[in-house]
């Protein structure tokens, strides 16, 4: 037991070596750098990932080193040069043969083994208390329930740390696939089906992520963040999205801008409680809150706004939200109003 | 040795020349010529599709094309390099080899040789014409369902794709019951299946796989074009369908593809090294045996391809190791390569420098796609970067270099010419630096989250420096190819006069003039053994393959193929276009059947 312990430890601290290198190879793999890395995991899930990624690679390196190594020495040694006999003339090796499918069977066995175990360890049912989020894929953006908070957002999901994450993944018009790696790999929204997948992350920050499977003109426009956040921070969050809009004072630019929300059409798509009930678009009870909008591409800022209504389909190509042709005026007063959305 | 050339017999006028001559030959090695020039041509055209792409995504938030073009980019990139430009490239070699290979005069069925031909070139057409007729297909080479249905893809791109694919299927189909009748019945006396070429083997397995795989798309872009153009619901999930089957079809067809696409090359590879290592093959048997057995292989391996669709752990699981069990195989044959090479006494002429490439690049594409067969890890290189470095490294490294390695190979055979080999080398460091700087650097763009099929990333995400890289190494690709372009045309009309047998090669081929006369062998050769010409009989059978006793009947030329093909495909298009193309279409194919059935063949 113990030799094997032992041999685990220098076998998983090669393999480390290795992914150090790997990371060096490609300018530090941090994800400061790199936010949308694979590399850098902030989950059991997507540590899982890392883990196997790692054993992988240390039979990846071994096995290119020795074939393209042998390769090469062959290529070198057997070079054809002045005076050189006539080569025998060799029809094959029986045991040479029994040895080179062995082999490969074996190493194949040391990944194929840990693999099993990581699919059924990480397809599993999601341990009991996990926060449950249902995930609607959009053409293109991406919408996330709390059923048990009863809040309704876009492109920004907050989870609070070490709590386990259960996604319902579902779609809303055709397949994309729900990819944050930071915290677990993708998986796809398939029309009449609801995927699963859950993850438990182990540290607070921002991570990006976005949609993997092409879905149509802004498939690359399809991002999402998660904010992974400690257990009050979480709680404040909840808290203030469960509370009802702002009421803007009606003298007010904000105000207008409500009065304009109301009269050009937005209401047919989108949902601000107790204000309108559309459900095409994403929810704007809070939209203020969200630090992006339009499926995480744009910071969500007044330029950014005014430019966005003015001309979604400008902005972000094939984009479904309709183009009211608005008067700057009337922008401005509903940008005001979007903004006051805390 | 007069014997040696043709005396004047009554030789089929074939041998005429004119632009005439080309549109109604039947000979196989013509054919296999249209095939390789017209491959070629799609080469670039997908080259070009490439070298856009690969310019817009050279910085973050670039213009240079829009995303609309982008999307129709990739989508006809892959399209064009999968059916147009690497299938048809091997079926150029099926087309001038198999017939010299196992000592026939021709394939069993010229003239619906020619006719595969001209339906693969009208169908190529047909897809490309989008071009120009409201937008090419845009939903991926993969055209996943229910993005495909006429409500998230209005246009007729989708349209020309669904019937292009199966234009160029039938094609395909009769091409490759053509090879297999001809492999399994037209062999030379005493040439035996295990004393085949590798080539051959190869060739056949490829043609069980195109048999056995083009039905199964077929059927998936019937259910496809029925829910476009009637209405039908086989994909539509808000009438209870899963869309999810037509991935289960395509990729049921799209994995064997990727043999289709891959085992030409390995018998390519097959052929050179042991003639440039001055040995035979080491493990013939084996190496025909794990070609077989990839052949098998590939039919369960499907769902690979689907790991992150949620089929549950068990398929998952199932998926993943019948996925690396096909690693053995091929491993086994690269090691037999190697074991070919080692004792023997290398000449480094370009076609073995292409043979050697080919292993060191499969290897690490093989071992990039022993990365994501496991399940877990492919949920993070799926659909990324990663994976699009691993393609490149199995279809361009690997098919490419290994065409490339045979067209060095084979074209003083075609030709009566050999290549420059100074341009040669020329053209294969650069390729080798090209392909390399271009897609090394996409495993790790892949690996930091770059997901493939994006027009555009934002800055800041880290894949601003290695886009760039891949960008210029492109333009690398693009110069290794002018070279190539230029070495082919200049060798051609001036290039040294190569002889019979200008590698001491020991397959039937070589034991013919270069270029072969129209009826290739004058006294079919009996083999006795495997690398017939290395063997003892070889001078005997050098000395009596051109030596014509009596009259040789060929089969004579005819325009009907052609133009069965050109009705067939009018009929078809009428799908996209309507009635007033499909019903000329439709009197023309029966037109041409009828003429190239009752037309006298002597």
């Amino acid at each position: 037991m113990a030799v094997r312990k032992l041999k685990g430890l220098t076998w998983s601290r090669a393999a480390g070596a290795l992914v150090t290198l790997m990371a060096l190879a490609c300018g530090a793999c941090g994800y400061r750098e790199y936010p949308q890395t694979t590399l850098h995991p902030q989950s059991d899930y997507a540590q899982a990932i890392q883990r196997l990624l790692e054993t992988q690679m240390f039979w990846v390196v071994v096995i290119f080193v020795l074939v393209e190594g042998a390769l090469i020495v062959t290529v070198v040694r057997f070079r054809s040069r002045p005076g050189a006999p006539d080569p025998k003339p060799v029809h094959g090796n029986t045991v040479l043969e029994v040895a080179w499918t062995i082999a490969p069977a074996l190493i194949l066995a040391f990944v194929a083994v840990p693999t099993v175990l990581t699919i059924f360890k990480t397809q599993g049912k999601a341990p009991p208390g996990a926060l449950e989020v249902k995930v609607v894929g959009h053409q293109w953006w991406w919408e996330f329930q709390y059923p048990e908070f009863g809040i309704t957002t876009g492109s920004e999901l907050h989870v609070p740390v070490g709590r386990t994450v259960s996604l319902s993944l579902e779609t809303g018009d055709v397949i994309h696939s729900f990819w944050i790696p930071a915290v677990a790999g993708k998986r796809d929204v398939v029309p009449a089906r609801v995927n699963h997948l859950w993850f438990t992350p182990d540290s607070v920050g921002e991570f990006p992520g976005q949609c993997a499977e092409f879905c149509g003109a802004s498939h690359a426009n399809m991002r999402m963040k998660l904010f992974v956040q400690t257990p009050a921070e979480f709680a404040a969050w909840t808290a203030a999205q469960q509370a009802p809009p702002v009421e803007p004072d009606s003298t007010s630019l904000a105000g207008k801008g409500k009065q304009v929300f109301l009269e050009v059409g937005c209401v047919a798509c989108h949902t601000i409680q107790g204000v309108s009930p559309g459900i095409i678009g994403p929810n704007l009870t809070h939209v203020a809150s969200r630090t992006s909008f339009a499926g995480a591409i744009f910071p969500n800022d007044a330029p950014h706004l005014a430019k966005w209504i003015e001309n979604p389909q400008a902005s972000k190509p094939g984009a479904t939200m309709l183009n009211l042709n608005l008067n700057p005026d009337q922008i401005a007063a509903l940008v005001a109003y979007l903004q006051a959305l805390k | 040795m007069a014997t040696t050339t043709a005396p004047a017999i009554a030789v089929p006028a074939e041998s005429a020349t004119g632009f005439w001559s080309w549109v109604t030959t039947v000979d196989h090695k013509r054919i296999g010529a249209l095939y390789g020039v017209t491959a070629f041509i799609f080469f670039l055209i997908g080259g070009l599709e490439a070298t856009m792409m690969r310019v817009q995504l050279a910085k973050p938030e670039n213009t240079f094309v829009s995303p609309d073009v982008f999307n129709q980019l990739f989508t006809m990139h892959g399209t064009t390099m999968i059916f147009l430009a690497v299938m048809p490239l091997s079926a150029s070699f099926f087309n001038f080899l198999i017939p010299l290979m196992i000592g026939a005069r021709d394939v069993a069925f010229p003239r619906l040789n020619a006719f595969s031909y001209w339906v693969f070139l009208f169908g190529a057409l047909f897809i490309n014409l989008s071009f120009f007729l409201g937008g090419a297909p845009d939903t991926g080479w993969f055209g996943y369902s229910n993005l495909t249905s006429s409500q998230y893809s209005p246009g007729h791109g989708v349209d020309f794709w669904a019937v292009g694919l199966q234009i160029l299927g039938i094609a395909s189909l009769a091409a490759g019951f053509n090879f297999i009748i001809t492999i399994v019945n037209m062999r030379a006396p005493g040439l035996k299946l295990m004393r085949m070429p590798v080539f051959v083997w190869m060739t056949l397995v490829t043609s069980f796989l195109i048999i056995f795989a083009f039905p199964v798309i077929t059927v998936a872009l019937v259910f496809l074009l029925f829910d476009r153009l009637t209405g039908t619901n086989f994909y539509a999930p808000a009438m209870g369908a899963d869309p999810v089957l037509w991935q289960h079809l395509f990729w049921l067809f799209g994995h064997p593809e990727v043999y289709i696409l891959i085992l030409p090359a390995m018998g390519i590879v097959s052929e050179v090294l042991p003639t440039f290592s001055r040995k035979p093959l080491f493990g013939y048997p084996v190496v025909v045996y794990s070609g077989i057995f990839i052949g098998f292989m590939g039919w369960g391996v499907w769902s690979h391809h689907m790991f992150a669709v949620g089929l549950g752990p068990i398929a998952d699981s199932f998926f993943a190791l019948t996925t690396m069990l096909i690693a053995i195989p091929t491993g086994v044959k690269i090691f037999n390569w190697i074991a070919t090479m080692w004792g023997g006494r290398i000449e480094m002429k370009t076609a073995m420098l292409f043979s050697i490439g080919f292993i060191a690049m499969f290897i690490m594409g093989g071992l990039s796609g022993f990365m994501h067969a496991s399940p877990p890890a492919d949920l993070q290189q799926s659909d990324t970067y990663f994976v699009v470095a691993h393609i490149h490294y199995v279809l361009f490294g690997g098919s490419i270099l290994g065409i490339f390695s045979g067209l060095y190979y084979w074209f003083p055979k075609m030709t009566g010419r050999l290549m420059n080999e100074g341009l040669g080398k020329l053209h294969f460091w650069l390729t080798m630096i090209g392909m390399n700087v271009t897609f090394f650097p996409m495993h790790f763009v892949g690996l930091l989250g770059m997901p493939r099929r994006v027009y555009t990333y934002a800055p800041g995400m880290g894949f601003d420096a290695m886009n760039l890289l891949s960008t210029l190494g492109v333009f690398v690709i693009g110069l290794s190819l002018l070279v190539f372009i230029w070495n082919f045309l200049m060798s051609r009309r001036s290039g040294a006069v190569a002889g019979p047998n200008p590698w001491g090669g020991a397959t039937l081929e070589w034991a013919i003039p270069s270029p072969p006369p129209p009826h290739n062998f004058g006294t079919v050769p009996t083999v006795h053994s495997l690398d017939p010409l290395w063997g003892k009989d070889g001078e005997e059978i050098a000395r009596t393959a051109n030596q014509v006793h009596g009259h040789i009947h060929m089969p004579p030329s005819s325009v009907w193929p052609m133009l069965s093909a050109l009705g067939m495909t009018l009929l078809m298009s009428g799908m996209v276009f309507g009635w007033w193309v499909g019903i000329p279409g439709l009197v023309l194919m029966l037109v041409g059947l009828y003429s190239w059935a009752f037309e006298p063949c002597h």
